[in-house]
């Protein structure tokens, strides 16, 4: 119960102050130059002799290209939306009437989490469904294993949001964006160091892009998602840059999960053992 | 033997290398207001966390209401003002309170209710959807004490409750401390403001390095009434020197004499000396140490700021 009281002042916050409004008009600004662009493509190949294999391919790399966008932009909305919540409320004070409530302290966490997570599934939602709906309204497509790839980038942002959640358990707010947007960049070039070691065979940089995986796998669950969701011809032939040429394991989609939960597990227990 | 509202046993916390309370012992019975005094950095809010269950002890044991700090049930029977009242600012003052009563787990119905009357006693009823950014200090100090109000508290924790607030607000405070004693509730008050304290509490503990260092019913403030005030003529300097035998700190200037008596029972002594020795004494006024006073005399003068 009050877990879900937590939950929707979290969200109720984030509506009031705007941040959620802003972050869908300019979501919505994002879609209608994706649809611009799209109608533009669509219009090109009525006027030129293109074959239905290379117009689906191209529609679908656009249709990659916006996802890829979408990605970037749902991981910099979660770490900033989460990441002045708790150590903001502690470093402030606001924290100390709400902590001393009949309230357990993981039931205030978790009602965070579940808020941000509301949040950010909706703004995802509109994002990655936006985007799909644009595709397929103008062009005739969608892209194959939407659910899959969907559920692989909201993945993404759950880990990110309890990586986050935790670093704001111990860390000043400052200090918890530096660390949770340099460690998902380790993850962004871990996952290209990969690519291109896979490309040019070179197992010292595959594995070391592993390692980087293993350290935070955000980036490992994009690729995962993107996999799904490219053209099966675009994935064999390699003919995006978002063809994951070496693909994160279904191993490294259970790891990342646990990851998640082990994230959230540890802000539970910091939280509750620190002094507020 | 009085039922206690607060009860602490050596508790002590230390932050790293620094011993941030000592060993804190204290009774607090029910019902009673409690002035907890002391200068800065004394430990008295890191006391207040951990009676609160916002810091864990290190060491000791306390108990508030019977069942061991940090128990998530006591809480519902507690209420708190922190010292720098921070809150959601994007929320309007009703809904704070509404918030703060939904998490104490009272009733729809219930909050309907009490919402009003909390907005009303603090007089913030004109401003119930304004939203906490727009308030001045005083005015978030006053929701502040409504949401630790909110749920008719056993035990009220108030953390200089009065700072920020002009002589109405404080007034305020001061009658809704009273109101709280008048319906059987304990106020534990951390207060720097000692005439605030000296009007409204029943004792109080005086706190230096995280120790108590005097726990001393208001009452018996009376009893020490041995500061006098003498408006004298035809005194000489060996007048004066024979009041040693019963006075101290002994001060002569113009008419006016005052001295320090070693006990109050000295006074009719020591005005029999004045008056034996040829004295005219047109005034003698007995009057007892100010919380002030013996604040400054315990805790001494450098660290009282």
């Amino acid at each position: 119960m009050r877990i879900w009281i937590m939950a929707g002042v979290t969200f109720r916050e984030a509506a009031r102050k705007r941040i959620l409004w802003m972050a869908l008009a300019a979501g919505a600004a994002f879609l209608a130059l994706f649809a611009t662009a799209l109608h533009f493509q669509v219009e090109a190949f009525q006027h030129a002799l293109v074959s239905s294999l290379v117009r689906k391919e191209v529609l679908n790399n656009m249709l990659m290209t916006g996802l890829y966008a979408a990605d970037l932009l749902t991981v910099v909305m979660t770490i900033l939306l989460s990441v002045d919540t708790l150590s903001g409320e502690i470093a402030s004070g606001t924290i100390q009437a709400v902590a001393t409530k009949p309230v357990h302290r993981w039931e205030l966490l978790a009602g965070k989490w579940l808020g941000f997570s509301l949040m950010l599934t909706m703004y995802m939602a509109f994002m990655v469904l936006g985007l799909n709906a644009i595709t397929y309204g103008i062009g005739g497509i969608v892209a194959p294993h939407l659910h899959y790839g969907f559920g692989l980038i909201w993945l993404e942002s759950m880990l990110l949001l309890s990586v986050t959640l935790f670093f704001g358990t111990t860390f000043s707010t400052l200090t918890n964006g530096v660390l949770a947007l340099g460690l998902h960049g380790l993850a962004f070039l871990g996952g290209w160091i990969e690519q291109v070691g896979a490309l040019t065979k070179t197992p010292k940089a595959v594995n070391l892009g592993i390692i980087a995986s293993l350290l935070i796998p955000s980036e490992a669950l994009w690729r995962r998602a993107s996999f799904e969701m490219q053209s099966p011809l675009a994935g064999a032939l390699r003919l995006n840059p978002f063809s994951a040429v070496s693909v994160p394991s279904p191993l490294m989609v259970g790891y990342a999960a646990l990851y998640t939960l082990a994230f959230l597990a540890l802000a539970f227990w910091r939280l509750q053992r620190r002094d507020l | 033997m009085p039922v206690l509202a607060i009860s602490t046993q050596n508790l002590r916390k230390v932050f790293g290398d620094k011993i941030a309370v000592r060993g804190l012992t204290l009774d607090v019975c029910r019902g009673e207001v409690f002035g907890f005094l002391g200068p800065n950095g004394a430990g008295k809010s890191t006391s207040l966390k951990m009676l609160l269950g916002l810091a864990t002890p290190t060491g000791g044991y306390a108990e508030v209401l019977g069942r061991p700090i940090g128990h998530t049930d006591i809480r519902s029977k507690v209420g708190f003002l922190p010292e720098h009242f921070r809150f959601y600012e994007w929320m309007t003052a009703w809904e704070l309170l509404h918030f703060h009563g939904r998490l104490y787990g009272m009733a729809a119905s219930r909050l309907r209710q009490r919402v009003p009357e909390m907005l009303d006693t603090v007089g913030l009823t004109p401003h119930q959807n304004k939203q906490l950014r727009h308030f001045s200090k005083g005015m978030l100090q006053r929701i502040g004490l409504a949401q630790a109000l909110i749920n008719e508290p056993e035990v009220l924790f108030l953390d200089e409750p009065t700072s920020g607030l002009d002589p109405v607000g404080r007034r305020l405070v001061r009658d809704l401390i009273k109101l709280q004693r008048e319906r059987g509730a304990t106020v534990f008050l951390n207060s720097h403001l000692l005439g605030e304290v000296e009007l409204i509490c029943d004792r109080v503990a005086f706190i230096k390095a995280g120790e108590v260092i005097e726990l001393r019913e208001m009452s018996s403030f009376e009893e020490e009434r041995t500061l006098v005030t003498a408006q004298v003529r035809n005194v000489c300097e060996n007048t004066v020197a024979g009041l040693s035998t019963w006075a101290k700190e002994i001060t002569f200037q113009g008419e006016t004499l005052r001295m320090r008596l070693h006990s109050a029972a000295m006074a009719p002594l020591a005005l029999r000396h004045l008056v034996h020795c040829g004295a005219e004494v047109f005034e003698f006024t007995p009057s007892r140490l100010s919380l002030e006073d013996r604040f400054m005399e315990i805790l001494g003068r450098d660290e009282g700021q």
